[in-house]
């Protein structure tokens, strides 16, 4: 008996051990407090981040002096998805730390290094990110405030992410006081794409649909209303996107002409537990599986909520707030048959001769939806860009199917510009999610940005 | 040149110490001396090579003659107490021996890493308390003087506990030593864990009563109020532990040993109400980053020893363990798993496991309950101590600030140490005396059966004859 109890106990012990030496200690090393991934510093030169064909976004060059500088070849560019390491540490710089500061060149050059007391080479990393792409959309932005993301929907790889106005990661020092003094509004340290949050406006209509679906499966394709420009329901009053009277709509044309009254109109006749239970499966109110800093989204229905909260939330308005990654990998569980799968930006990892030393595998995080309603769902998309709202998104090299939204945030009529879509639309490659703050109307401001990021993908 | 030198070296104390373990479980099922002889000496050249490998990475990196010293010291003792033990006890067990010089081997390499000069007085003081227990297991020998000795013990060190709440200094929050003349400062609770084990068999050896019981409930109610008071709390648990285990084998009433882990319980969230240093150790154990930089330090940078360590470790002076606070007592296993890689922290966890698990089959083995009841309250102790360290160096557990029995710097523990195994050694022994005594008894009535069956098969014959 007595043995049995202390055999347990100890078996318990050996066991936490290792499960924390092999899976709960990466989170620990990567601690910002952690001094010690610091000091490897001193025997190791940092390591190169390098975009998926291999082109450096960031080395260290080392001067006569010994003094190391870190230089990020890409200026502003990649800034928010690589981070810096001066100022503390950021996106992959802070994500691969230990990586890059780890050497496991061969043991001969190290024990040439060893007698000529040189630094080992630390490992090199490869994102995910491919630079042609991630240029392209920092242009495509041409300085305005917003995001875009891109990945590919099938293994939830990021091939593009950025957010503007940015910084010169290579003058971080001397402009740090200005970036973070008060008067700065700009939020330019601020990831967007993961950070910013933002009311998903008529992208959300998508998941609105798919509840409706969901809720009436034998007559949601009977549906139909009689837009004239403003909904009225009871006192209550809700306009269609700059007043515009979209006459009669059925399901499919609904989500094409976003038409704000049928959106309310089903989102009034939907269970409010099962709604909210869904959006909680697509990951609103919950810890997203995402290595960089985030912030989660909400969406507030329960049943208290009134009838204005309800036709607010059903066109992503009210209190529902989103950031572009989650937006796009809502999209993407489209593109991908009903499958989310985990968004990663790190690909793997080589030692200084090439050898590749770890790599991350695509992983699927749930699985929201069937791939039936997914298929549905990419119909009406395919149609939001053939025949509707998104039409400026089309590309002259792919099937696009995607949505647009033009999100109301704050009460004069200032509006956020959004569009999130991929192609090509029967297998899919790449999905795209665009955000241009105060843009304005999403179809003419942002599905244009989208739709030459598609033609450059697979126009190039 | 030294980084390479250390890095294979890295490799070779996994090989050794993987090995070692091994060796340390197939000793388990084996009870032929012949063949654990060998397995002994195995185990012996294993832990020579550990600490050979071992202080090489250190000679190197510290490039002192002094250490190379200290090394050939140190081989001299391990050689020296060897021969000695095994010639003044022939019987005790040799496995046992080897795990002790193989805790303290590699103590002295962890420590030998950390600091010299406290390397160097541990090792004096392993010096001492060898010399001292190797008298102890004599002191058991006989039943009648080994009690009276439990007896007086287990008196003289109530009173220290309770010297310690009236003088003792505080360390940590907590006072644990006397400040003894010449800079030495003595932690009766190490030792009197041993005599609180022998009082409690005592007094349990033939009558569990309820008079009995409430009596000896009331001695260890003491002992761990004492010790509360001190907040001593780590000390508190072990005590609480050993008596409950030892009532319960020795009443063989699994409703005290239920209703002791109750109370436990209730008592344990009355500390935590009560107390404000374990409320900061739950606090740093629950999240110890927002504290980092006061009381989460400790525990905070253990983990990041352990995270940054991996399962090779980082090597022999690759690392940075002297970031973690009290790290040569307190944390030296997450310095060992830091340096030397979880597999070699892992494997003293099994070593250690083994060693408890020799401990109390020796002690259920034996027939004379005050030999079997204290046996079992000394692997109680053992057990739990070690659970206690480790689990709180991990994390899994809120630390306690105990020592890892060899391991650890700390003169007292260390002697503690060396007379709790020096107790165990002597049950060994007594366990083969008995079992020897049992095989003689055997024979003997076999021989006599079977002189009778021939003398009745003479009989017979020469009746037979006589018929004819
Ligand atoms: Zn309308």
């Amino acid at each position: 008996m007595v043995r049995y109890v202390f055999v347990g106990l100890f078996v318990c012990l050996a066991g936490y051990f290792a499960y924390f030496v092999s899976f709960g200690s990466s989170e620990v090393i990567k601690n910002p407090l952690n001094n010690r991934v610091k000091n490897m510093a001193n025997i190791v030169v940092r390591g190169e981040i390098r975009d998926r064909n291999g082109v450096t976004i960031a080395h260290t060059e080392t001067g006569e002096d010994g003094k190391e500088v870190r230089v990020y070849d890409f200026g502003s560019v990649f800034a928010h998805p690589v981070g810096y390491m001066s100022k503390g540490l950021t996106g992959i710089e802070s994500l691969a730390n230990l990586d890059l500061l780890s050497s496991h060149v061969g043991f001969i050059e190290r024990l040439v290094n060893e007698v000529m007391e040189r630094k080992n080479l630390g490992d090199n990393v490869y994102t995910t990110m491919d630079a042609g792409l991630q240029e392209f959309c920092y242009q495509a932005l041409n300085g305005q405030k917003g995001a875009i993301v891109v990945n590919d929907p099938k293994t939830g790889e990021i091939l593009a992410m950025v957010s503007t106005p940015g910084f010169d990661p290579n003058n971080l020092d001397a402009e740090w006081d200005s970036l973070t003094s008060e008067d700065n509004q700009d939020g330019n340290l601020l990831n967007r794409v993961t950070q910013g949050q933002y009311p998903p406006g008529s992208t959300f209509k998508i998941l609105t649909a798919l509840e409706y679906m969901r809720e009436y499966p034998d007559t949601y394709q009977d549906f139909s209303y009689e837009c004239d420009g403003v909904m009225e329901y009871g006192d209550l009053v809700l306009a269609c996107h700059e007043g515009h009277a979209h006459g009669t709509v059925d399901f499919k044309g609904a989500l094409a002409q976003s038409c704000n009254g049928a959106f309310a109109t089903m989102g009034l006749s939907l269970d409010k537990e099962k709604w909210a239970q869904m959006c909680e499966d697509f990951g609103f109110n919950q810890e997203l599986p995402v290595d960089l800093l985030y912030k989660q989204s909400s969406f507030v229905i329960n049943n208290e909520s009134t009838d204005w909260d309800v036709m607010q939330s059903a066109i992503g308005q009210g209190e529902t707030m989103e950031s572009p990654l989650h937006n796009l990998m809502i999209t993407s569980t489209v593109a991908n048959n009903g499958t989310m799968m985990v968004p990663y930006i790190i690909d793997h990892t080589e030692n200084a001769d090439g050898e590749v030393v770890s790599k991350n595998t695509p992983m699927e995080y749930r699985k929201p939806m069937t791939v039936e309603e997914a298929e549905i769902l990419k119909e009406d998309m395919i149609s939001v860009v053939a025949e509707g709202s998104g039409y400026r998104a089309a590309s002259q090299y792919a099937q696009v199917a995607g949505k647009t939204g033009s999100a109301q945030y704050n009460s004069t009529g200032g509006m956020h510009a959004w569009f999130t879509g991929f192609a090509p639309a029967e297998d899919p490659e790449i999905a795209v999610t665009v955000i241009v703050e105060g843009g304005g109307s999403g179809g003419e401001v942002a599905a244009p940005i989208a739709g030459s990021i598609f033609d450059y993908y697979f126009g190039r | 040149m030294v980084n390479i030198i250390s890095d294979v070296c890295k490799y070779i104390i996994i090989i050794l110490v993987v090995w070692y373990t091994v060796g340390a479980f197939t000793a388990l099922q084996k009870r032929d001396r012949e063949e654990l002889k060998w397995i002994y000496y195995r185990q012996n050249a294993l832990i020579f090579l550990l600490h050979g490998t071992g202080y090489l990475v250190i000679v190197l990196n510290e490039k002192s003659l002094e250490m190379v010293i200290f090394y050939v010291a140190q081989v001299i003792f391990f050689s020296v107490y060897l021969l000695l033990y095994r010639s003044i006890y022939k019987k005790s067990s040799m496995i046992l021996l080897n795990h002790m010089m193989f805790f303290l081997a590699l103590g002295f390499i962890m420590l030998g890493r950390l600091s010299y000069e406290k390397v160097t007085r541990q090792f004096v003081f392993a010096c001492i308390a060898a010399i001292v227990t190797l008298v102890v297991p004599q002191m058991f020998a006989k039943l009648k003087a080994a009690r009276l000795w439990a007896m007086i013990m287990g008196i003289i060190g109530l009173l220290a506990l309770a010297a310690v709440l009236v003088v003792g200094q505080v360390e940590y929050g907590a006072k644990l030593s006397i400040q003894l003349p010449g800079g030495f400062s003595l932690q009766p609770s190490e030792f009197v864990k041993i005599s609180f084990v022998l009082l409690i068999a005592v007094l349990f050896r033939e009558r569990t009563d309820l008079k009995r019981v409430i009596f000896a409930t009331g001695v260890a109610g003491i002992h761990v109020i004492v010790l509360v008071l001190s907040k001593d709390l780590g000390a508190a648990l072990i005590y609480s532990m050993a008596y409950l285990f030892m009532l319960y084998v020795a009443s063989k009433k699994p409703l005290y040993l239920a209703g002791g882990f109750g109370l436990g319980a209730c008592a344990a969230v009355a500390a935590y109400f009560l107390f404000s240093h374990v409320q900061t150790r739950v606090e740093a154990w629950l999240n110890p980053w927002p504290i980092f930089s006061g009381k989460g330090n400790q525990i905070g940078n253990s983990l990041f020893g352990i995270a940054t360590g991996g399962w090779m470790g980082q090597g022999l002076y690759q690392g940075y363990p002297k970031l973690t606070p009290v790290v040569e007592s307190d944390f030296i296993f997450s310095a060992i798993s830091e340096e030397m890689g979880a597999i070699v922290a892992l494997c003293v966890i099994l070593i250690c496991l083994s060693c408890l698990i020799m401990f109390i089959t020796v002690s259920i083995d034996l027939y004379i309950p005050f030999y079997k009841l204290t046996g079992l309250g000394l692997a109680v102790v053992y057990g739990t101590q070690v659970f206690l360290i480790i689990g709180g160096d991990i994390k899994m557990i809120p630390s306690t600030g105990v020592t890892l029995p060899f391991v650890s710097y700390g003169g007292s523990s260390v002697l503690a140490t060396f007379i709790l195994f020096g107790i165990i050694q002597e049950l060994y022994i007594k366990r083969h005396n008995e079992e020897d005594r049992i095989e003689r008894k055997k024979r003997k009535q076999e021989a006599a059966s079977l002189a009778r069956e021939r003398a009745q098969a003479a009989k017979k014959a020469g009746g037979e004859a006589t018929a004819k």
